[in-house]
């Protein structure tokens, strides 16, 4: 367990202020935020890197705050994956294990399993110059857990990858934090990333964290203004998948695309949904009629929240459209989404 | 660049031959040096003791003047590329005044603090180290003058690093020291090696400072003067020659390696 009390750091151009946060045993943490929150700041700081002012770092039962980095127990995994350039993939695999009194044989299979579970046997005389940005990034987390940590901290270990990579390395995360059972801390800004791995998730902005609580949590109910901006898209139902259809609720959706996964969720974006007063004759796959609930006015825009079949979408239209459609709580109306507009995790 | 200065304008044709000045500027009296002498000449004066005394006085000064600079200024480089604080820039110039300073007047300087009058001076005298006129002073000379070549050269490289490089190693279970060792030097070993050699190359052509503290025994520039004073240009030729040759090994090993460094990135 990681709990943090109160923590302040400052490092002239950024700063943390009262840090606190609690993240369980074995479990996946997301930290979302902008560029520049502090996000990177923070895992630092846990890692033992950079100077704490004030508050506390508890890692297990132990205090941390004041230990160097070294006897934190904790790796950290950087999104330009860090790779030593002078060491080949197995020197810089086991790197840390000169430092880790354990069984040699159990470190040994340890490091094997990783290798093979990270796909990396054929790699291992490279040199990090040779290796593609998905390999490199499964080398330093081969790195990264070889040592037995009590924490991984990952600081955006995907958002350098392209999309193919991504989703593999993404699936390789999951399978490795059940496996391993070592607790993950995953900086982030993609949401889909965020809800597909993790249980918890705080939201940070201007060194400070905003939001705690689980992913559901912050994206249905978003804190402030700030976090709901963040998390940007906030249709998102579990979904039961059957072929090319997503099931949530009592509506069936046409993805227009087979998924592989039995379960998982469905999101869509407030500004992909179309309202019209009459059912839409157009190429939309997806149409239903629902009830409007709320009004919401956002400035230039407005949100207009509808009940479908109890299932509650959220809208994005400009003023013009609420007038012209002469938009009112309680009015009956349809809304329309493509396919393609709907994304799956 | 290339696609700016392809037209054969006047402006090419003046920037070219401003070019080749500067060539045959620099290239013209090295051919006239190097081919005065002839091989009977060069094949003599290196058999002269005194020459090859004077010789290798300058090699081994100077490369003891490295490893001074090396061994002392390797932490401060490291220091000043990894931590920012108030003065820094002060420090950093300081490190660039050997540069600056005339040369004789860095020999009067150290003269100053290592000569009688002054409480250092009586100090390493008591202690029975003699640097006027002796190896010992010589050293410290060039070490003055080449300090800032290799402190410099070894700082960029320290600068080249990420710093997360050693963070990550930091938290895999290594200490400060044996990040240092493991990361930081095996990386930084390339810059650190050319700074060797640029201070080398720096301090076995120190003439003016040399001269001031230590006449005798005489290092190669110095012998190189003399004989031009006392016997003509002729006489103190297949010296240059010599040195110039050594030099240019120098130089030469210098290029191989900062080459080399271009192929790996």
């Amino acid at each position: 367990m990681i709990k943090i009390n109160n923590l302040s750091v400052s490092l002239g151009s950024f700063n943390l202020y009262d840090i606190d946060l609690e993240i369980e045993e074995n479990s996946f943490f997301v930290l979302m935020g902008p560029t520049g929150a502090g996000k990177t700041v923070l895992l630092e700081a846990i890692a033992g890197l950079t100077p704490v002012r004030s508050g506390s770092i508890f890692i297990g039962n132990r205090d941390v705050t004041k230990l160097p980095p070294e006897k934190h127990g904790v790796s950290i995994m950087y999104q330009d994956n860090s790779l030593f350039p002078h060491l080949n993939v197995m020197e810089n695999i086991s790197y840390g294990l000169k430092y880790h009194k354990t069984d040699k044989n159990k470190s040994n299979k340890r490091i094997d399993g990783l290798i093979e579970q990270l796909g990396l046997s054929s790699l291992l005389n490279r040199l990090p110059l040779n290796l593609s940005g998905g390999e490199l990034q499964r080398v330093s987390l081969a790195r990264a857990l070889a040592v037995e940590p009590k924490i991984v901290l990952l600081d955006e270990p995907l958002s350098a990858l392209d999309p193919n990579f991504r989703y593999e390395l993404r699936q390789m995360l999951k399978d490795l934090h059940k496996s391993t059972g070592v607790t993950f801390l995953m900086v982030t800004h993609d949401f889909g990333e965020a809800i597909s791995l993790a249980e918890k998730a705080a939201i940070m902005n201007g060194g400070r964290i905003v939001q705690t609580g689980t992913i559901d949590e912050i994206f249905q109910k978003p804190c402030c203004n700030f976090a709901a901006d963040f998390v940007g898209m906030r249709n998102i139902f579990p979904a039961e998948f059957h072929g090319t259809k997503a099931k949530t609720g009592k509506l069936q959706i046409d993805m227009g695309r087979t998924i592989d996964d039995t379960s998982g969720h469905i999101a869509i974006r407030p500004e992909d949904i179309v309202l019209s007063g009459e059912k839409l004759q157009s190429s939309m796959r997806n149409s239903f009629q629902g009830k409007v609930l709320s009004i919401i006015d956002l400035g230039f825009f407005y949100e207009i929240d509808i009940d479908v079949n109890d299932i509650l979408f959220r809208s994005l239209i400009s003023k013009g459209s609420l007038y012209e459609l002469k938009i009112k709580e309680n009015s009956e109306l349809f809304i329309s989404f493509k396919a393609s507009a709907i994304h799956n995790f | 660049m290339k696609g700016i200065i392809k037209k054969r304008g006047l402006f090419f044709f003046l920037f070219m031959s401003s070019g080749i000045l500067i060539l045959a500027f620099i290239v013209l009296p090295l051919i006239q040096l190097m081919s005065a002498p002839s091989f009977e000449m060069m094949k003599e004066t290196i058999k002269d003791k005194d020459v090859l005394k004077a010789i290798w006085l300058s090699i081994y000064t100077a490369l003891t003047a490295s490893l001074i600079a090396f061994i002392f200024g390797t932490p401060l480089a490291y220091l000043l590329a990894r931590s920012d604080f108030r003065g820094k820039r002060l420090v950093e110039s300081i490190i660039d005044l050997p540069i600056v300073i005339p040369h004789p007047v860095v020999g009067i300087a150290i003269l100053g603090v290592v000569g009688k009058n002054h409480w250092f001076g009586q100090l390493i005298n008591d202690l029975g180290i003699r640097l006027m006129g002796n190896p010992a002073g010589i050293i410290t000379v060039l070490t003055f003058v080449g300090l800032p070549f290799y402190i410099n050269a070894a700082k960029e490289g320290f600068e080249n690093i990420s710093p997360r490089l050693e963070n990550v190693s930091r938290s895999l279970g290594a200490s400060m020291s044996g990040t240092f060792f493991r990361v930081t030097f095996p990386l930084a070993r390339r810059s650190m090696l050319t700074g060797v050699l640029m201070c080398t190359a720096r301090a076995i052509s120190e003439f003016g400072a040399v001269v001031v503290i230590a006449y005798h025994p005489m290092i190669a520039p110095v012998l190189l003067y003399e004989r031009y004073e006392s016997y003509g240009l002729k006489y103190s030729q297949p010296i240059s020659v010599w040195l110039v040759c050594i030099c240019l090994t120098l130089f030469l090993a210098l290029r191989v390696v900062t080459l080399n460094r271009k192929n790996e990135a």
